[in-house]
């Protein structure tokens, strides 16, 4: 058997500080996290304006939100525009286990994250056997009929939604009164989460799989990578942490309506912070979100009055402006300049 | 004693009222270079993708090691040692040079670093380690070929099939990708080659089969086949045989 397996020249030296520096810069990535997720915790202190502290968690919310999409949409290149539905069970389950039945909202948004990867599973079956743009044409669909579902479903409220009761302050029940802080860390404890897992994936065997799906199906499968089996984990990964954002969002609002959680909008809120930051990456949702969010919020508070939607026509328009510029996002400002650097620094 | 690695029995394959290919049975030897030659649309890379497991036969069986693989799908084909590299180079161009290895790394190591070292290696054997770090679509041509053996090779097969990797390269590209041919096969990787080149493949490989119309034309050694009557009017062309 020996000679049927390519044996690995022992110990190359060029191999082995390949393999360090690539360690130091995991560990770098890693570093860098903690810098600005310990400054971002310090935001809400510096900015004491309710108004623009509501911005902050909808911004670090979304952030989160968009790179659990991210997970399925940027990594494993499955472009999910329904992931409102997913959203929305997390809603719902956390709303109407902690209204109806006194379960707190941690337990109703961990019953309401594996549901929504249970659920991701069930329609990946047959979903991921569609390529490209008829696998989002599907995701659209299929939250819509969910959306549909829930109006008419008069156990979760139907059109009339769920109105959480007002409890004192508590982690425990996660209400918060008088004071957003907490919310705030909750929305960037849960960013940190997603992060960190992103990170974990990109250098295990699933975020190899994902992105060779991604890139090229076929070739992948040649290689050895289970197609099917990859987007299946990416979907139920994506769609477990969109449902707990979900439970968040529930207990920040304290009241919940088809409407205002499972709207087409969110599909799409979702995707645009990582598709304008930088698709696939690590940082792009944080950094889309970072100019998405505050721009759609102050927009929408100046220009609110004139006519719902002209926030969503500045995304199509900064939507469309990174599509011509930057097709691979913000980020890749940064990144083209870095191998750019590289290039004339290589003898 | 020569053991038989990859056998295709009878094998045929249908596209409506295309025949890509007919009744190819072809018996590949443990060790060998085995030139896969014809004019274009023989039917070579329909051979590849029926052996590799992107395309099931019509009909016809495909054993690797003396069992039969015809239904198995293409990861688990290449689990059991079959890499191919693509006629068209299919690289992951959203990653870079060693990122690409790593993927085929993961059939023989489940663990990331593990991987990583093996791919590092990879492209130390095929000469491609200084671009580990290039993002894989910034290659040039000649070096995407290189990705595409050193990503096959990551998986560790026993059989590598490929796919015109020396064709549109130059004279010095080409000897320098027969090095690389003649090294993978010393480590005992049977290989199966599709070639345009005559004048390179041929004294390369240790046998050449020539398909032609999906058919297995002509087979033996290459000094044998290009003297073929018929090799020489389907493959070289009717110029050669009046000349």
């Amino acid at each position: 058997m020996t000679s049927t397996t390519l044996p690995a020249p022992a110990a190359v030296p060029a191999t082995a500080s390949a393999a360090r520096a690539f360690a130091a810069k995991r560990r770098r990535t890693l570093l860098v996290g903690l810098a600005v997720f310990a400054a971002m915790a310090a935001l809400p202190y510096l900015v004491r304006d309710v108004y623009l502290q509501n911005v902050l968690i909808l911004t670090v919310m979304y952030a989160a939100l968009s790179q659990s999409w991210n997970i399925l949409g940027g990594y494993c290149g499955q472009i999910s525009l329904g992931h409102a539905l997913y959203f929305g069970l997390g809603a719902y389950f956390t709303s109407v286990l902690f209204v109806n039945y006194g379960v707190i909202p941690w337990g109703g948004m961990l019953a309401g994250g594996l549901a929504s990867a249970g659920v991701a599973l069930l329609l990946g079956w047959p979903c991921f056997r569609l390529a490209g743009h008829y696998f989002s044409i599907a995701t659209i669909v299929i939250a819509e009929i969910g959306l549909l579902l829930v109006h008419n479903w008069d156990f979760v409220g139907g059109a009339m939604g769920i109105q959480w009761p007002f409890n004192p302050d508590s982690w425990w029940t996660l209400q918060f009164a008088r004071d957003k802080v907490p919310y705030f860390h909750f929305a960037l404890g849960l960013f940190v989460v997603v992060w960190f897992v992103t990170y974990l994936i990109e250098d295990s065997r699933w975020g190899y799989w994902w992105r060779a799906v991604k890139d090229d199906a076929q070739a992948a499968e040649s290689l050895g990578v289970e197609v099917f089996r990859s987007k299946m984990a990416a979907a139920a990964v994506s769609a477990f942490f969109t449902a707990i954002g979900g439970g968040f969002y529930a207990a920040y609002v304290s009241y919940i309506d088809p409407e205002s959680v499972m709207s087409f909008r969110f599909s799409l809120l979702f995707a645009l912070p990582a598709v304008l930051g930088g698709i696939g990456t690590l940082w792009g949702a944080l950094v889309g979100a970072a100019i998405l969010i505050p721009l759609t919020e102050i927009s929408r508070s100046y220009l609110g009055g004139t006519g719902s939607g002209l926030d969503l026509i500045l995304y199509g328009l900064l939507v469309m402006l990174v599509a011509l510029a930057r097709p691979e996002g913000v980020l890749s400002l940064f990144k083209r300049s870095r191998t750019a650097r590289n290039q004339e620094a290589a003898p | 004693m020569t053991e038989i690695i990859l056998e295709a029995e009878r094998v045929t394959l249908r596209f409506g009222g295309l025949v890509a290919n007919a009744d190819v049975s072809l018996a590949v030897r443990r060790g060998e270079i085995l030139g896969l030659i014809g004019p274009n649309g023989a039917g070579k890379s329909t051979l590849f993708n029926l052996i590799s497991g992107t395309y099931r036969p019509t009909s016809g069986r495909i054993l690797l090691e003396g069992r039969d693989i015809t239904g198995l799908p293409a990861p688990e084909r290449c689990r059991r040692g079959i890499a191919r590299t693509f006629q068209v180079p299919r690289s992951f161009d959203s990653m870079n040079v060693v990122e690409n290895v790593i993927v085929g790394g993961f059939v023989r190591h489940p663990r990331a670093a593990e991987a990583r070292a093996a791919a590092l290696a990879t492209l130390d054997v095929v000469g491609l380690a200084h671009r580990a770090d290039a993002v894989a679509g910034e290659l040039t041509p000649p070096e995407k070929r290189r990705l595409e053996v050193a990503r096959a090779l990551a998986t560790e097969p026993r059989l590598l099939l490929l796919d015109e990797v020396l064709t549109g390269l130059t004279p010095s590209e080409a000897k320098a990708g027969v090095e690389l041919i003649r090294r993978v096969a010393e480590r005992g990787v049977t290989v199966i080659m599709v070639e345009h080149v005559m004048e390179v493949v041929m004294p390369l490989v240790d046998r050449a089969v020539v398909l032609h119309l999906g058919r297995v034309l002509a087979e033996g050694r290459p000094a044998d086949v290009v003297r073929d009557e018929a090799v020489i009017a389907a493959y070289l062309g009717e110029r050669r045989r009046a000349a």
